[in-house]
């Protein structure tokens, strides 16, 4: 039992990180070649002839922009087209040791992708909405990206956070409770604020007093919550469903003037509350992080916890800070499920989003903002099929389902870009 | 720590050997040798202090010390949270409470009731249902147990042992899901074997699914350094859309005439006969759990492979200094890690649910193997214990629900906090008072002190 439990974790990255410098440029050719590759091959092997109709307006806006009617093997072609260009630019830059910009890489994301929508939405007689797809993106996101902060800010102290899915599944079972209690979604969403806080003061507790592998504590954690929660559904929430387990809900927010522009109005300014508040707090971690004193702490306590010792900086009172706002994030993001999305509680109605949550925040590099854009790309992807699945698509839902989970897969074995975890994420700290 | 000062100690003793062997090593030569000589010197000094002179006693506090105290503790603590959870949540008790200070009997005895009926009922579900016409009747309780420790062992195993080479194995679900895919498809797909070949086919291709997808969280690992535990997410995740595709999917694994997506009955040539007749739930899958007990203790503790494996696991740099190669290490001990998650999906498919099965086959086993392997201490006959004490708990479980209406997930939040509290022995400890064993970091203070004693 005690082996597993105080052994500190290898760290052989930096010895890797080294070796492979030259191999590093020639990532992206060959990932932008495998993905290209494979988008030919579908196109080539299952060709779907007819026109595709992409809706890009709503009724409300300023103008109506027309429906864009294109040939869908033609858009399809000139997607492959634009990313061979792509595709080759990237190998020259290669040879020439210099990195691929950011912004080809996003050319080629763009491209292959409408054309990949007007290959799945030929002969369909529905408009393909792009604007649907684009503003259930950033609702499908909401959750995602307030778990992966919870994440990042956790896992800069050095704190690993595998309980994001108990946090989001607390919080979304005590928002409804209170909320229904209440009538005020306001009230859910302190409640669930309160309740990821308290599954992260049980992570702090185990993790970093008691110094149990912070691993263990976050599996075991997300099953005691699952147990728990179902366990109170079942037990008190069904047979009293009026009273306990129906919300009020946030309403839509349209900022006036601006929800009417085309395209950006709908998708950013027409959220609800929640998702205002996310892209706030996106901000305001990425400030906390980066440019007070606060982050400095909490990075030097997540990268070097002797180090930080020795300057004065308490580092378990810093973790348990971090990991308790943490909590608090991903709280709101379970709200929700019970006070946006729909207004009751399921059993395990998170469904895997706090694992989602880890990965945006993997993929981002333990960055705020990029760990937020990941969780985007994560909910676009999860509409995506949403929206195929309207339009009748020939790719199997479960294929884009799994999508987020195999571009993670890629992105921490290194052929996306190299993930690099804060160098003591992980291991608990003995003062000596 | 009360006693003598250790430094005196050895001053007292000239006599012993220990500190005869410290006085001919010399430092400058083998540096090691003296380090290890003081540390058993402070080892055996370390149980001096300890020792009361009462002899029951002492046997006592070494009891209540180990690591079983602490299990048992943890069990206890688990089981009476549980039983707070049935008592709060229980209607008799809440409507009695509301009158609590007028007549407190009537809470009390609705408490009684409501533990007691939990408690016979899982005693009914799990070991021997008395109310039961006859013995055999009776018994087939325990037998569900033993039927639902199958795959618990099995899939325990598989985490336990890339626990012990220093992986932590949570894609117990898709290894699981994997094998389930690769056994049915054997089970129901193929047809016309003789009954041994089929059966031993069927499960080969489950065992080896599961090895590979296990493994290549295990070679992303020793290749890329990637972190296995996130890797074996994500693999769970995959697999699970995967399978949903297969029995979505007509002419895969989709039962033909059917629209649901679950597979055809496994064929009868390829079932896991019954071990005990037809009457009873059991399989022969528990005797090949049994077995794999004994292959993952043979393999860890007599196998020069298994050494390796330890060896990695408690470090790699100084394994790989060893000559040990802890890339092959890594990628092989997920291999057979999970072959053995395998072997609880194949027995699953081949044994429990012969019937079909849809995506749900997993049935949480896949994370119920990790508590089972942190319950049992990543010992082999520990994981035996602990699958048999949670497949007992499901079993009762499913009888407490249906005798009592109480969910089953209350398992889950025993299973939880068990191991919660079996992973911090300090808090266990002092909940139940009991007394710390002799720690690592007191005997360095100590083996320094006599250091400074003889310098």
């Amino acid at each position: 039992m005690s082996a597993p439990v105080t052994r500190p974790a290898p760290v052989p990255a930096q010895e890797t990180g080294a070796r492979t410098i030259d191999k590093v440029s020639w990532k992206s050719p060959i990932a932008l070649g495998a993905v290209l590759v494979l988008y030919v091959l579908l196109m080539a092997l299952a060709p779907h002839e007819g026109s595709a109709r992409f809706a890009l307006s709503t009724s409300r806006d300023f103008f109506q922009i027309p429906v864009f009617v294109v040939p869908a093997m033609t858009t399809a072609w000139l997607g492959a087209g634009v990313g061979l260009l792509v595709t080759g630019a990237a190998v020259l830059a290669a040879r020439a040791r210099r990195r691929v910009p950011l912004w080809w890489i996003s050319v080629y994301a763009v491209f292959l992708l409408t054309g990949f929508l007007a290959w799945a939405a030929a002969g369909s007689p529905r408009d393909l909405s792009v604007v649907g797809l684009l503003s259930g993106a950033v609702v499908l996101a909401v959750p995602i990206v307030y778990g992966s902060l919870s994440g990042v800010i956790g896992e800069r102290a050095g704190v690993i956070n595998i309980a994001i899915e108990a946090q989001l599944l607390a919080g979304a079972f005590s928002a409804a409770v209170v909320a229904s209690l209440t009538d005020s979604p306001w009230a859910g969403l302190l409640a669930a604020m309160v309740a990821g806080m308290l599954v992260a003061l049980v992570l702090g507790i185990f993790a970093i007093t008691y110094r149990v592998v912070q691993i263990i504590v976050g599996v075991v954690l997300n099953v005691l919550v699952i147990g728990l929660t179902s366990f109170f559904y079942s037990q008190v929430l069904v047979p009293n469903t009026e009273m306990l387990n129906a919300t009020t809900r946030f309403p839509r927010l349209p900022i006036p003037f601006l929800d009417r522009i085309p395209v950006v109005g709908p998708v950013l300014f027409n959220q609800t509350i929640l998702a205002y508040l996310m892209f706030v707090i996106v901000g305001v971690v990425w400030f906390a992080l980066y440019r007070t004193r606060w982050g400095l702490r909490v990075r030097a306590v997540g990268e070097h916890p002797k180090a930080a010792d020795t300057v004065g900086i308490n580092v378990l009172a810093t973790r348990y800070r971090a990991v308790l706002i943490g909590g608090t994030l991903a709280g709101m993001g379970g709200a929700f499920y019970t006070v946006v999305s729909i207004n009751q509680f399921g059993r395990e109605m998170t469904a895997g989003a706090g694992f989602i949550a880890l990965a945006a925040m993997i993929f981002g590099k333990w960055d705020p903002v990029r760990a937020a854009l990941a969780g985007l790309l994560f909910g676009f992807a999860t509409n995506l099929q949403n929206v195929l699945s309207v339009v009748g698509s020939p790719v199997p839902s479960q294929f884009m389902l799994m999508l987020p989970y195999v571009v993670t897969l890629f992105a921490v074995a290194g052929l996306v870009g190299r993930s690099q975890p804060p160098a003591a994420n992980g291991q608990a700290y003995v003062k000596e | 720590m009360s006693g003598p000062q250790p430094g005196q100690h050895s001053a007292d003793r000239p006599d012993n050997p220990l500190d005869d062997a410290l006085g001919k090593a010399d430092p400058e030569v083998e540096p090691g040798l003296v380090e290890e000589l003081e540390q058993e010197k402070a080892r055996e000094e370390a149980k001096a202090v300890d020792e009361t002179g009462d002899r029951w006693r002492d046997a006592f506090r070494q009891i209540v010390s180990g690591s079983w105290a602490v299990a048992l503790g943890a069990i206890l603590l688990a089981v009476l949270a549980g039983s707070i959870l049935i008592v709060l949540t229980d209607e008799a008790v809440q409507e009695s409470a509301g009158y609590f200070f007028a007549r407190p009997q009537d809470t009390l005895k609705a408490v009684g009731e409501a533990i007691g009926g939990a408690y016979s009922a899982l005693f009914r579900g799990a070991v021997y249902n008395y109310q039961a016409d006859s013995f055999a009747a009776g018994i087939r309780s325990l037998t569900q147990t033993l039927t639902n420790a199958t795959p618990l062992i099995a899939a325990g195993l598989g985490v336990a042992l890339a626990f012990r080479a220093g992986l932590f194995n949570i894609g117990g679900q898709g290894q699981m899901l994997m094998a389930a895919v690769g056994a049915g498809w054997v089970g129901f797909g193929v047809t016309g074997l003789p009954i041994p070949l089929h059966l031993l086919l069927a499960m080969v291709a489950g065992m080896l699914a599961a090895a590979l997808w296990a493994g290549i969280a295990g070679a992303l690992k020793a290749f890329t350094g990637a972190h296995e535990v996130i890797v074996t997410i994500m693999l769970n995740w995959i697999a699970y859309y995967l399978l949903s595709f297969f029995l979505a999917t007509p002419g895969l694994m989709q039962a033909p005439g059917s629209a649901n997506p679950r597979t055809p009955p496994i064929a009868e040539s390829a079932q896991l006969p019954p071990l005990l007749g037809e009457r009873y739930p059991l399989h022969w899958g528990f005797v090949l759990a049994l077995l794999a007990v004994a292959y993952v203790w043979w393999l860890l503790n007599r196998a020069s492979l298994g050494f390796s494996y330890r060896a990695v696991g408690e470090n790699p740099r100084a394994a790989r200094v060893a000559g040990i190669d802890v890339k092959w290490s890594t990628v092989s001990v997920m291999l057979i890690a999970g072959a053995l998650v395998g072997l609880a999906g194949v027995t699953q498919v081949l044994g429990t649910a012969t019937t079909g099965f849809g995506e749900g086959i997993d049935a949480g086993i896949g994370f119920d193997a990790i508590t089972v392997a942190l319950l049992g201490g990543s010992q082999p006959v520990g994981v035996l214990f602990a699958g048999l004490l949670f497949g007992a708990f499901k079993a009762g479980g499913s009888a407490m629900q249906a005798a009592e209406g109480i969910p089953i997930e209350i398992v889950l939040v025993v299973q939880s906090l068990i191991v919660l509290f079996i992973a911090a022995p300090p808090l266990v400890r002092a909940i139940f008072r009991l007394p710390q064993p002799a720690r690592r970091t007191t005997t360095r203070r100590k083996s320094s002190s006599t250091k400074e004693a003889t310098a």
